[in-house]
């Protein structure tokens, strides 16, 4: 597939915690805000949850992109697990050039419950950049 | 310290009595897991999925999938009848994994893991797809679209199903004490309420009195009765309660453990109790906004706030004739969105009993809205305007001015329907300020691992399902700890807490959740960096037979699975969430 071709539908996918993301994306439908369809949801309890190494599996199978939305920073379910979140993705970020993979095809945010407009926009802005950056096939420059 | 109550049976974590939960399993032949038999039900939920996503479609495509035994589709997966539906598939067809496409699991999963059991299947077998919030309702232009999206989330939803496993829920017995933090309206109320109900119930408030903001207000709406009066009788059951202990210039030190047992140390700053409590009640209400820097507070002298002019009325000083109030100051901006939901209520209240002390003073109330909501306080606005209290709107961009050197003369303000600047003769300015969070308020947030929201106030668990309880198990909130609110709210809150604190109390137990964390020993090389990350300090390192392995307090864990990410060996895994489960979620999704 070309880059950036019309047509292009890339896979993306979106961690979301249990508490404030996913029910930020929750409100976002119940206020039928409506954004591109290319991203699905697996729900984890916390962003503190998500292994660096699913992020680091999924780009490498053939995902373009991978999304890991928690709770704002304090406002953690579990206190501090998003600052775990930030502090391990950080460091992903900066492995995953080495990986070959661009670093702009993981994200990381954070979304409260009351924010489905919020959410709306990161996965509106998301698509878009992930719909610039191509198909993912392995390593790029 | 006086009254104090000191030390309550302190039992370790490790010793605590743990019921394992057997029943719920129903035929073991399913329970345990042979080959996975897959159902799958999809809902239309009326039109709301189905009038986007092709409903049958989809079963047609979840009918191709690995594994899946049987598919159908429910107008309501919901409804009695698409549970009893439900309940004979599985029973029909030998299912042993149940998955329902629909809504949001955070609030329909419990009915569909109890449909699960009543038929026999462990709940832990059942997973739920998003295909209404997460699909139809975000895609309802593209139902070409939304439908292959509704087939890729059943489809990993299916990967995942396969790997799921029975699991078993603890029960852990729950004390039967409550600790209550502020003995304000709602902080007594709820005490109250719990204490005759036979609970032992410790009240922590750190004035030297009982009875909050109300100590400082004349009259309150709607009856217009001396809050003193109204506050006496209550704070003399208060005292007199024999299950009530009451700590007095007193704070809460440290909060430990969760819902059944919490360790609490109270200090007044020369001695300390320590008790154990089974839930908790924050009602720590809010502080008035100080008004520094607006419209000449506190240099002015007659510029004065609500509570300043409560504590005149209630001297009944003289009272001046020309009275202007600025309603919303430091209130709906941007430092301060919120509205302080009551102020105007309180400002209509004090207008009110100005103009029938002295019909002949002249009251103005400059606002931007009037929030006189419900019946009672609309009926207070409308007193208000027979009295002839003056309303006058401004706006922000031309914010009203106080004028005086020594004291405020007199308020300018633009009056927007008429166009013009208007000249109020004043000799005394309320500037009627919101409620503010407390200034501790962060303190105790951390102590109890309670979010609070971006204004600063505790933050409930969901705002319709669960207004006045924490996300976090036997933690419950109520009165202006949360939300600005009038007596009438904070004493309906402080039951509907109070309630909700009884349940897991009487019932004696509760049930723990199987989304624990729980540790391979044959993979653990005993590094501890799992006991580092745990926020719940649920993992202890423990020497066995082959050598320091990590043990985790299933009782203690919350299952957020911090530690499971953290593992560097893979030896820690969560229940419900285990890397295979989600990584087939994955794969699920690149081969879709
Ligand atoms: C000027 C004014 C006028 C009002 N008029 C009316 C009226 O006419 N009618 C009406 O219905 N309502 C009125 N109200 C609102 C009323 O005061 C509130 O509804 C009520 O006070 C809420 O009760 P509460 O228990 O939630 O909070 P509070 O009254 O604020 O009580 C909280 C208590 O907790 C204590 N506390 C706080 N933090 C801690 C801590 N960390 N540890 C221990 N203790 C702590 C505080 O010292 C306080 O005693 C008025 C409010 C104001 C400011
Ligand atoms: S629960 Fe949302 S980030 Fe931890």
């Amino acid at each position: 597939m070309e880059k950036s071709a019309d047509g292009f539908k890339p896979k993306i996918l979106a961690f979301c915690c249990n508490w404030c993301s996913y029910a930020g994306a929750d409100l976002a439908g119940v206020s039928r805000l409506q954004m591109p369809s290319d991203f699905r949801v697996i729900r984890v309890m916390c962003s503190a949850r998500v292994s660096p190494e699913w992020v680091i599996k999924a780009l490498a199978g053939g995902v373009d992109g991978v999304m890991v939305l928690g709770c704002h920073i304090g406002d953690c379910h579990y206190i501090s697990g998003n600052h775990r979140a930030k502090k391990r993705f950080a460091l992903l970020k900066e492995m995953l050039g080495y990986l070959g993979i661009n670093p702009a095809r993981l994200y990381v945010d954070w979304v409260s419950a009351s924010e489905g407009a919020r959410f709306q926009q990161i996965v509106t802005e998301f698509v878009e950049t992930v719909k610039e950056l191509g198909p993912h096939h392995g390593p790029e420059g | 310290m006086e009254k104090a109550h000191i030390s309550r049976s302190q039992k370790l974590a490790g010793d605590r009595q743990i019921r394992r939960q057997t029943a719920g399993f129903g035929n073991p032949a399913r329970a345990n897991c042979d080959l996975p038999r897959i159902g799958v039900f999809v809902c239309h939920c009326g039109n709301n999925i189905g009038g986007v996503v092709r409903v049958p479609e989809v079963v047609e495509y979840a009918r191709t999938l690995p594994d899946v035994a049987y598919a159908e589709d429910n107008m309501y997966s919901c409804s009695e009848e698409g549970l009893s539906s439900i309940k004979e598939s599985i029973v029909r067809h030998k299912l042993n994994r149940v998955i329902v496409a629909s809504c949001t699991p955070r609030t329909h999963e419990p009915l569909f893991k109890r449909a699960c059991e009543e038929a026999g299947l462990n709940k832990y077998l059942f997973e739920f797809v998003n295909i209404r919030e997460h699909c139809s309702w975000i895609h309802m232009h593209a139902p070409d679209e939304a439908t292959e999206k509704a087939k890729a989330l059943v489809r990993m939803g299916v990967a995942k199903a396969r790997y799921l496993e029975p699991q078993e829920e603890f029960q852990s017995d729950v004390y039967p004490a409550a600790l209550v933090i502020g003995g304000g309206v709602a902080g007594m109320t709820a005490a109250l309420n719990l204490a005759n109900q036979g609970f032992v119930v410790h009240l922590v408030e750190r004035e030297a009195e009982l009875g909050g903001l109300l100590r400082g207000v004349n009259k309150v709406f709607p009856t217009y009765e001396d809050a003193g009066e109204f506050l006496a009788p209550l704070i003399q059951q208060v005292e007199n309660h024999p299950r009530i202990t009451t700590y007095l210039r007193s704070e809460v030190e440290s909060v430990e453990g969760f819902i059944g047992h919490f360790q609490v140390r109270v200090t007044n700053g020369h001695r300390e109790a320590e008790f154990e409590v089974g839930t908790v009640i924050v009602a720590t209400g809010a502080q008035e906004f100080k008004p520094y820097g607006y419209y000449g507070y506190p240099m002015l002298p007659n510029v004065v706030t609500p509570l300043e002019l409560e504590e005149m009325l209630k001297k009944g000083f003289e009272f001046p004739r020309n009275v202007v109030m600025i309603n919303c100051v430091g209130a709906r901006i941007a430092e301060r969105p919120y509205c302080g939901r009551f102020c105007c209520t309180a400002a209509l209240k004090n207008a009110v009993l100005i103009k029938e002390r002295d019909p002949r003073a002249k009251v103005y109330i400059l606002q931007r809205d009037v929030m006189a909501y419900g019946e009672h306080i609309e009926r207070h606005y409308r007193r208000a305007m027979e009295l002839g209290v003056r309303f006058i709107r401004y706006s922000l961009d031309r914010p009203p001015e106080v004028v005086g050197v020594r004291q405020a003369r007199e308020v300018k303000v633009f009056h927007q329907l008429i166009g013009k600047e208007l000249t109020l003769p004043a000799d005394l300015v309320v500037l009627v300020t919101p409620l503010v969070p407390q200034p501790d308020s962060e303190k105790l947030s951390r102590m109890l691992k309670v979010p609070r929201g971006s204004e600063g106030f505790f933050l409930e668990a969901h705002l319709k399902l669960r207004p006045i309880e924490f996300a976090t198990d036997g933690i419950y909130l109520c009165g202006s700890a949360r939300y600005p609110s009038n007596i009438i709210e904070s004493v309906s809150q402080a039951y509907a807490a109070s309630a909700k604190a009884a349940t897991p109390m009487r019932q004696g137990f509760v049930q723990v959740e199987a989304i624990t964390a729980f540790s391979d020993e044959h993979l653990c090389t005993g590094c501890g960096t799992c006991v580092l990350v745990c926020p719940f300090s649920a993992i202890e390192l423990r020497v066995g037979e082959n050598g320091q392995k990590s043990w985790v307090n299933a009782t203690q864990c919350k299952g957020c699975g911090s530690c499971v990410a953290a593992c560097p060996n893979g030896a820690m895994q969560q229940r419900g969430f285990t890397d295979r489960q989600v990584l087939s979620m994955v794969e699920a999704l690149v081969s879709s």
